[in-house]
């Protein structure tokens, strides 16, 4: 799965789903050459059963921005039949997205539409309106996250608009359902908090690495969210303290190049190293290497890192402004802004080792209960409630 | 005929900062004074005032009513310093002549598992500490927790002691009855009083909940079930946390209500009084031998002391607290001895208890701490720091010796001042 959180969260709750004996057909944006095809063929490959896709030819994709958009669509020559299929902007196309998918409302029988993120939330109302069929959202972040607070009004205005549409709300945490009623005037009743959870299927890799120091791992988008900048200063604290430890990046986003140029800055360079993008087993590889896995994120709805992260057998220090840390006992909470907090805990991980056993020790125990069969339980729960409503 | 013993326990710690790995050898201000004082005072509104009142009420209109207390040294300091109203209120009860003080290890401590010489030096720092606030000798002695076993019998009775206390845990009891006093096994004279867990634990821990089927819990019922013991047992046992009043059972579970009219209600039954243990360890023979080797406390449903020693972390860190003793007694620092005799006191090591935490429980009571994750590492820091001290001690030493000697060698010269003071500056905390 290549598209980081939302990705992994619809593929574990589909398979979930699929357990409950609920078919799901997913609409998605699909472009031949994109990167969302990987994604498509993964569910395709995985079969699971009472699953279908429905491709719609888009430039959409998960985490886009306005000026990703641009880039993307400025590859294609200027008088190509696709450079003028999709939209002139992310907005347009956006808007085009949600007619395709109410063309497909039409034709597809279905008893509830089940949307994530606000890329769909038009393509939902648009489904809703054609089928008159109940209107589930699911909230995996909202643009107060992605942004500390800089929202931009054509987002937050879609967002709201589908919150308010929908018979009911999926928050994947109290933090999120809070964000939620405070910030798009919800009513705390229609929205539901449901919990990711994590894919605990182990695989059977003889990994193992030769290191003489210690790891310690940032892995997630480079973003503003994602609190990057903590994490390096976070290190540089620790460095002055023992100079013998390791931070590594692991990730794309568009703060790369100024954490790049700050790790150099502050004379740590040799000290942090950037992994790029990881996925699949090489990303179990990634958590079993480190020594402790932190994440500092600014704003974080629910966060499947840390747990899979735990599953590898890793200790983790997460941050207080998450979901996540509503759900997890085994692990070091700390502010994401405390540096002198989130310095101290990563020094005494790697210093003690009783700290760091005892936190594995209870910490695979702990994640045994976070299969995504729960969350789909909730899920087929919150579909009765929501046809309950419509009918 | 049966005789009613309450003891009550009395006790805060001084709890850590989040003393962090940055604070090492810049300061060692280790105790959260500001979060000490307020607990102080917030239980002394709940608990200790409105309870010391309504005793002191209770003794005086009954005097046959008999209790008895265990102070741990670091509460009775926090009174001194923070509430000495409670201190006096305290004192008042104990004038009334028909209150006991018990001893215990000033820093109500776990040192009996971990160095006999420095659990010998605490308990005999609380004796003193009795003696000048109550004007009384403590001739009964309960260990903190309630941790026993045959050897801790021994020891308290070569120390001169007529009666110690422990749990009437069912997995040392067997068939018998905690309803009698006992010889532990390696003793010939002192004597041995356990705690009726059930009828203690039904006014601490059972009293405010309304899906136990004997709630509410009344005094004329309570007292109902004290008569029932009558013919099968000379003394029953209550012993509990103080903190049971007001704090543990909040005001408004009726809990005041029903110990001032406890008393009366007991005493309608004329086979029945209160005893304070001395008087228990009297009156009353041991009807025979107990043998307990292994260590039972008080403690959550095992009765053992997983709750401090459950997990590495708290191995580890207890370990290597009683590791330095023998350094930190040769520094002379009082400073530093009272500072590492009060990161002894057990409730450091609850704290890191793992054995419930995801479920949410009785160790978050107090708890200064987010997790057993964060007490460990601010007490780990806090130890480096002091191990620092140590060292700043030995540095000075070593250098004072070096030059006493260089001086030796140069008779000639004029002498050298010696350098005294350590590398680092010590802070009193």
């Amino acid at each position: 799965m290549s598209s980081g959180g939302l990705g992994t969260a619809c593929y574990g709750l589909t398979k979930g789903l699929s357990n409950q004996e609920v078919e799901v057909s997913f609409v998605l944006p699909y472009a031949a050459d994109d990167m969302q095809a990987e994604y498509v063929h993964l569910i395709s490959a995985n079969r699971i059963k009472g699953m279908k896709v429905v491709g719609i030819n888009s430039l959409l994709s998960a985490y886009t921005t306005s000026s990703h958009y641009q880039t993307t669509l400025m590859k294609f020559n200027k008088n190509s039949p696709r450079r003028k299929l999709y939209g002139s902007d992310l907005y347009e196309e956006v808007y085009r997205f949600s007619v395709k998918a109410g063309v497909i409302a039409q034709r597809e029988d279905f008893d509830v539409i089940h949307c994530h993120d606000w890329l769909t939330f038009q393509a939902g109302i648009k489904a809703k309106e054609v089928s008159g069929k109940p209107l589930v959202i699911h909230v995996h972040a909202t643009e107060f996250d992605r942004t500390g607070g800089n929202v931009n009004q054509q987002v937050y205005d879609i967002e709201r608009g589908g919150m308010h549409a929908a018979d009911l709300i999926i928050a994947v945490s109290g933090f999120t359902k809070s964000k939620i009623i405070e910030h798009y005037g919800i009513h705390p009743d229609k929205v539901i908090v449901v919990h990711n959870a994590v894919d605990l299927v182990y695989h059977d890799d003889d990994f193992h690495i030769d290191k003489q120091d210690k790891i310690v791992l940032f892995l997630g988008r480079i973003t503003l969210q994602k609190g990057p900048d903590y994490f390096l200063e976070a290190a540089r604290k620790c460095l002055e303290v023992d100079p013998h430890i390791r931070f590594v990046i692991a990730g794309e986003g568009d703060m790369e190049g100024y954490i790049i140029e700050k790790a150099a800055e502050m004379g740590i360079a040799d000290r942090v190293l950037f992994a790029g993008f990881v996925s699949g087993k090489d990303l179990d590889r990634m958590y079993q290497m480190a020594d402790v896995y932190v994440m500092p994120s600014v704003s974080e709805p629910f966060g499947i890192t840390p747990l899979e992260s735990m599953k590898n057998g890793t200790p983790v220090i997460i941050s207080k402004q998450s979901g996540v840390s509503e759900v997890i006992s085994h692990c070091l909470k700390t502010d994401f802004w405390d540096i002198n907090a989130l310095s101290d805990k990563i020094l005494a991980v790697l210093r003690h080792e009783e700290l760091r056993n005892e936190l594995v020790h209870h910490g695979s125990i702990e994640i045994q209960k976070f299969t995504w069969n729960e969350p789909a339980r909730k899920c087929v729960e919150v579909y009765q409630r929501a046809i309950g409503k419509v009918a | 005929m049966v005789s009613l013993c309450f003891y009550f326990q009395v006790h805060q710690p001084y709890r850590l900062n989040q003393y962090s790995v940055f604070d090492i050898g810049r300061h060692s201000n280790y105790f959260f004074d500001q979060k000490n004082k307020e607990i102080m005072h917030k239980v002394a509104g709940k608990c200790y005032l409105p309870t010391n009142k309504l005793l002191l009420k209770l003794l005086r209109d009954n005097p046959e009513f008999k209790i008895s207390y265990s102070f741990s040294g670091t509460v009775l300091d926090q009174f001194e310093e923070y509430a000495p109203d409670v201190l006096r209120s305290f004192q008042d009860l104990v004038d009334t002549g028909q209150v006991e003080v018990l001893d215990e290890t000033y820093y109500h401590s776990l040192s009996f598992l971990y160095s006999k010489q420095e659990f010998k030096d605490q308990v005999n720092l609380h004796r003193r500490k009795v003696k000048s606030l109550f004007s009384y000798v403590p001739k009964i002695f309960r260990n903190t927790e309630l941790i026993y076993n045959n050897e801790l019998a021994k020891t308290i009775e070569d120390m001169g002691y007529n009666g110690i206390l422990a749990e009437g845990a069912d997995h040392v009891l067997g068939w018998r009855s905690p309803n009698f006093l006992y010889r532990p096994a390696t003793c010939s004279n002192i004597k041995l009083m356990l705690k009726n867990y059930k009828l203690s634990d039904d006014i601490a821990f059972r009293f405010s909940n309304k899906g136990w089927e004997e709630h509410p819990l009344t005094a004329p019922k309570y007292a109902q079930w004290i008569n029932a013991v009558n013919g099968n047992g000379n003394i029953i046992n209550l012993f509990m946390d103080y903190e049971t009043f007001g704090e543990h059972q909040w005001e408004d579970t009726g809990i005041f209500n029903f110990l001032e009219h406890m008393p009366s209600e007991v005493l309608k039954h004329p086979d029945n009084d209160f005893v304070t243990p001395s008087e228990a360890a009297a009156r009353y023979e041991a009807v025979s031998d107990l043998d307990i080797h292994n260590l039972i406390s008080w403690a959550d449903i095992e009765r053992d002391l997983s709750a401090w020693l459950g997990n590495n972390m708290q191995k580890s860190s207890l370990g290597k607290i009683y590791e330095i003793e023998e350094q930190v007694k040769k520094t002379g620092d009082s400073t530093l001895m009272e500072d590492w005799r009060k990161l002894q006191t057990s409730d450091h090591f609850y704290y890191m208890c793992t054995k419930w935490f995801a479920d949410g429980d009785v160790h978050k009571y107090f708890n200064p701490y987010d997790s057993p994750y964060d007490s460990f590492i601010a007490f780990m820091n806090v130890l480096s720091d002091m191990r620092q001290r140590i060292g700043n001690h030995e540095d000075a030493m070593k250098g004072l010796l070096k030059r006493e000697e260089e001086t030796k060698g140069e008779k000639g010269s004029a002498p050298q001042q010696p350098d005294l003071s350590p590398s680092r500056e010590i802070t009193v905390s």
